[in-house]
């Protein structure tokens, strides 16, 4: 017997008899018998539990820990031990989408925290209830900006996107029918006027830029909404919603839409997910939305309640004319950032912003001062994420931090090396990967 | 379930914090210029740990899971969630494995991904797998790729329909639009099986392929499947999987040697990752050897997919192993043809004979419906489960019935449990038939009672700030 199954002998025969069957093979007497396969599968014998946390505990030793150095994409933030507590409460976790929402109080009202809270960091108007994670939510963007202009056929991308942005939203845009054009990065930015000059060519429905580009530098998009609503596009700004606290807010650049992954607010790093995508519009754009939306409402009581709504965008109404085919989301993940902000508040997020910064500073001044690298862009404003090149051919430095202990210095497509800070990193921890690397 | 009103906002008192960070240890870093910094406020709530921790625990007290009770619905495959899988999935070396890592630093990882690469195939009769995708609908899409890709590499470019069957999940369509694919629906016969007929005219070079699940929206497996699939093939197209009603194959048939080309299997379902309420799912997608090379051009996640689900479903593979894999499948269909055989004398079945996962009734024999008293809908019938410690069957899906009741009870569920639900579903249909407004005016012991969808589409409010 296997712990997941509950029926005994007994209530197998039982059920059998009053489903009017002798068998369980009886249950398949509709499958051409040709299909049924007989004997066992070829797949491993059954574990015990205690040989499954053994065998995956061996899983796990067998990856690095590391401590990281690195961001594109997945940062290390600290996640607060009340998260994981909270999260894994099971009436949460065991949860469907919740479509019954007499008994789906408890996920509606997350998810319309979590909007506002997205709403607040964005500055914009209206959160869905959360994407699959930041490059997906950049694609569903990408296809939104179509939907919502006339006889725009392309979408622009900055280069200054992180590189698997810019690869999810080209497969999606190929198969949409989309047409990719590229923005070029000049001096560190995306440059505004090769902007202008795409602009120009009148067939743009999007342009999406990155708010802290793949260098960490903090762009500066004056002008970019006049001159993208100038000929009717869509200023579409993919973001990191910790930076947000501290950098220029897409509503603040007159953005469209805003796109970006979570996964800065408290989520581990886990391989790459799961992660959570957010989108915020403005309020123009709330029937263009993808994914669900929650709203408030009162039940017969007249009791505040919260239901899904403006749901004939969606695909369970509209079939192929909805807005996206998602279903399900990340629900769970949306309630790990409503309570790391909650936590956090304005200040903690700005501390946050605050330590990571610091220490990001402290370090690139202190990697410049080894001699072993040139700066690329300096005097570039940038938070906790920056580009360096170095002088010599990296892998042999990648190697001795990688056995010291560190994530450090990834390889970028350019040929530089990436660093990133968070507010874990310890100043003796840097001050040995320096050591480190000053030792060659 | 108690009623709880509070949002985290309204629990907000400036200076009050729930965070606890290290000293800063570095010299001040330069201001950010004025031109790119944020001047907004920030409108957060300001609360204490234990704020946090008391509402969102009051929140969850109004949420009911499958560790609450019995979660029947329909197409959703709501089986228990084994806990040794969180346990695993929080481990550190998985936890804080950053996903650029190169292979040399993420063996376990790796290994992970070969071994559910492996066990899937088997499972399914594919010959590879894709885990980039994070849902099922996400892996659809990404099947309908690589169906486009296959074409588009044999230089056929005309190929821009495919077939769904009326009874499809609404993801397959909108999957199919999302792919830049035209849909062209194939009508069901009265038995609930594609109408072979019908199909055959539909398949000419414009088409890329057809989306099915076997068994059916309906619960019913597609006995034509054979044929099917040798039409279709000729035909030039290829045939797609939806794994969202795999469960009852489980052990026993394979997608792949019933001629399907592409899958997507929703670890969230099948192989019992939790829901959370709406996500994270994983979404595999498989394909058979002659479309491997479609793979690699398709990348439609940031990394490396889901890993944390695809790390709890490989948790329960392992566990299950070889022995026991077959009765996932024969559990679940026992279990709904029990409760199936047990009901249909008070629900209408409108289509008789062994069913696999799940089934679906078209409402209520007797409705109570008299004189000026409306009768007894599924959407009463539903809320009225509530009441009693149940959660509803999924409704009014699929859409070949006015009253669908689509009914799936998973093998994690005990006989007691089956037979309570049993009892309480003859209970309501006799409460509907002596006083259909009992029903209409369901849930009466819930944290809220029916609310007004209708004003919450009128006068959206999106966010504490637009109710403030």
């Amino acid at each position: 017997m296997a712990p997941y199954f509950p029926h005994t002998e007994a209530d197998v025969q039982s059920m059998l008899e009053k489903a009017g069957l002798k068998s369980l093979d009886d249950l398949y007497s509709d499958v051409p018998s040709e299909f049924l396969r007989r004997g066992a599968y070829h797949l491993p014998d059954a574990l015990s539990e205690q040989e499954l946390r053994d065998w995956l505990h061996s899983l796990d030793s067998q990856n690095a820990h590391l401590k990281v150095f690195v961001g594109q994409g997945a940062y290390d933030h600290y996640t607060p031990s009340v998260i994981p507590y909270l999260t894994q409460r099971s009436e949460f976790l065991t949860a469907y989408t919740p479509y019954q929402c007499e008994i789906s109080q408890g996920t509606l009202r997350y998810i319309f925290e979590y909007q506002s809270m997205i709403c607040a960091l964005t500055g914009m108007d209206i959160s869905n209830a959360s994407l699959y994670d930041g490059p997906t939510a950049a694609a569903e963007a990408m296809k939104m900006s179509i939907s919502c202009t006339r006889k725009k056929t392309r979408v622009l991308l900055s280069k200054g996107l992180l590189p698997h942005v810019i690869k999810v939203v080209e497969t999606y845009a190929k198969f949409h029918g989309v047409e990719i054009g590229y923005v070029p990065v000049m001096n560190g930015q995306t440059c505004p006027n090769c902007l202008k000059a795409e602009l120009a060519k009148d067939d743009v429905a999007g342009v999406i830029v990155p708010s802290i580009n793949r260098y960490g530098i903090v762009e500066d998009h004056s002008g970019f909404a006049d001159a993208i609503h100038a000929e009717k596009g869509l200023l579409i700004e993919y973001c990191d919603p910790s930076a947000l606290a501290v950098v220029k807010t897409p509503g603040e650049w007159d953005a469209d839409i805003a796109v970006g992954d979570g996964q800065p607010l408290g989520l581990p790093l886990c391989y790459g997910g799961p992660y959570v995508g957010f989108m915020a519009v403005k309020k123009d754009y709330m029937r263009k939305m993808p994914g669900r939306i929650v709203g408030q409402t009162a039940d017969k009581e007249g009791r505040r309640a919260f239901v899904l709504t403006l749901q004939a965008r969606e695909q369970h109404i509209k079939r192929e004319k909805a807005t996206s085919n998602i279903c399900s989301n990340e629900s769970l993940m949306a309630l790990w950032v409503t309570i790391y902000l909650s936590l956090m508040g304005p200040e903690g997020l700005r501390e946050v912003n605050r330590l990571s910064s610091d220490g990001a500073h402290y370090l690139y001044d202190e990697l410049v001062k080894t001699g072993q690298f040139e700066e690329v862009f300096p005097g570039k404003p940038f938070l906790k994420e920056f580009v360096l090149k170095p002088k010599k051919f990296p892998g042999l430095m990648q190697q001795k931090l990688e056995k010291a202990g560190y994530f450090a210095a990834l390889d970028t497509e350019e040929g530089y090396v990436s660093f990133c800070v968070t507010e874990k990193r310890t100043k003796a921890e840097i001050d040995e990967l320096v050591k480190i690397i000053k030792e060659g | 379930m108690k009623y709880y009103d509070k949002l985290i906002f309204e629990l907000s008192k400036e200076g009050r914090v729930g965070y606890s960070l290290p000293k800063n240890q570095f010299p001040a870093a330069p201001e950010l210029p004025l031109q790119v910094k944020r001047t907004s406020a920030l409108c957060l709530p300001e609360v204490s740990e234990p704020d946090v921790v008391r509402h969102y625990t009051n929140l969850s007290q109004m949420n009911f899971g499958v560790d609450t009770g019995f979660y029947p619905l329909g197409s959703c495959t709501m089986k228990y969630n084994p806990k040794i899988n969180e346990e695993i999935a929080a481990l550190p070396g998985f936890n804080g494995l950053h996903p650029l890592m190169h292979a040399g630093l993420t063996k376990g990882a790796l290994k992970v991904y070969q071994e559910m690469n492996k066990a899937l195939a088997a499972i399914t009769g594919m010959y590879a797998f894709t885990f980039d995708p994070c849902a099922g609908a996400h892996g659809e899409l990404t099947g309908l790729m690589i169906m486009r890709q296959y074409h588009m590499n044999r230089g056929d470019l005309k190929r821009t329909k495919v077939i769904v069957p009326d009874s499809a999940h609404g993801t397959n369509p909108a999957s199919a639009a999302v792919c830049g694919l035209e849909v062209v629906e194939v009508k069901s016969l009265e038995n609930g099986r594609i109408d072979v007929e019908a199909l055959k005219p539909l398949l000419d070079d414009s088409v890329a392929g057809i989306m099915m699940t076997n068994p059916n929206t309906l619960g019913l497996f597609e006995t034509q499947i054979k044929t099917i699939a040798k039409l279709v093939h000729e035909a030039g197209g290829l045939l797609y999987y939806d794994g969202a009603n795999m469960n009852p194959l489980m052990g026993v048939v394979r997608p792949g040697d019933m001629g399907f080309d592409i899958m997507h299997l929703n670890l969230h379902k099948t192989f019992s990752t939790p829901h959370g309420g709406g996500g994270p799912g994983a979404g595999p997608v498989g394909v058979a050897k002659h479309l491997e090379d479609c793979l690699p051009d398709i990348r439609v996640s940031g990394f490396h997919g889901n890993f944390g689900v695809i790390l709890r479903a490989y948790a329960y593979i392992l566990m299950l192993g070889k022995d026991n894999f077959k009765k996932v499948g024969q559990y679940s269909v026992l279990s709904a043809n029990y409760i199936k055989e047990s009901l249909k004398d008070l629900y209408k079945l409108p289509i008789e004979g062994v069913c696999k996962h799940e089934f679906v009734f078209d409402g209520l024999i007797n409705d109570g419906a008299h004189d000026d008293v409306p009768g007894a809908t599924t959407l009463d019938v539903a809320k009225r489960l509530l009441d009693y410690g149940f959660h509803a069957p999924t409704i009014y899906f699929p859409l070949l019935f006015h009253q669908a009741l689509m009914i799936e009870p998973t093998e994690t569920e005990s006989k007691e449990t089956i037979d309570a639900f049993i009892a309480v579903m003859r209970k309501i249909a006799e409460e509907a038939a002596a006083d259909p407004m009992l029903l209409h005016d369901a849930p009466h012991n819930t944290p809220i009672s029916r609310p007004d969808e209708t004003a919450a589409a009128r006068n959206p409010i999106l966010k504490y700030q637009d109710a403030n």
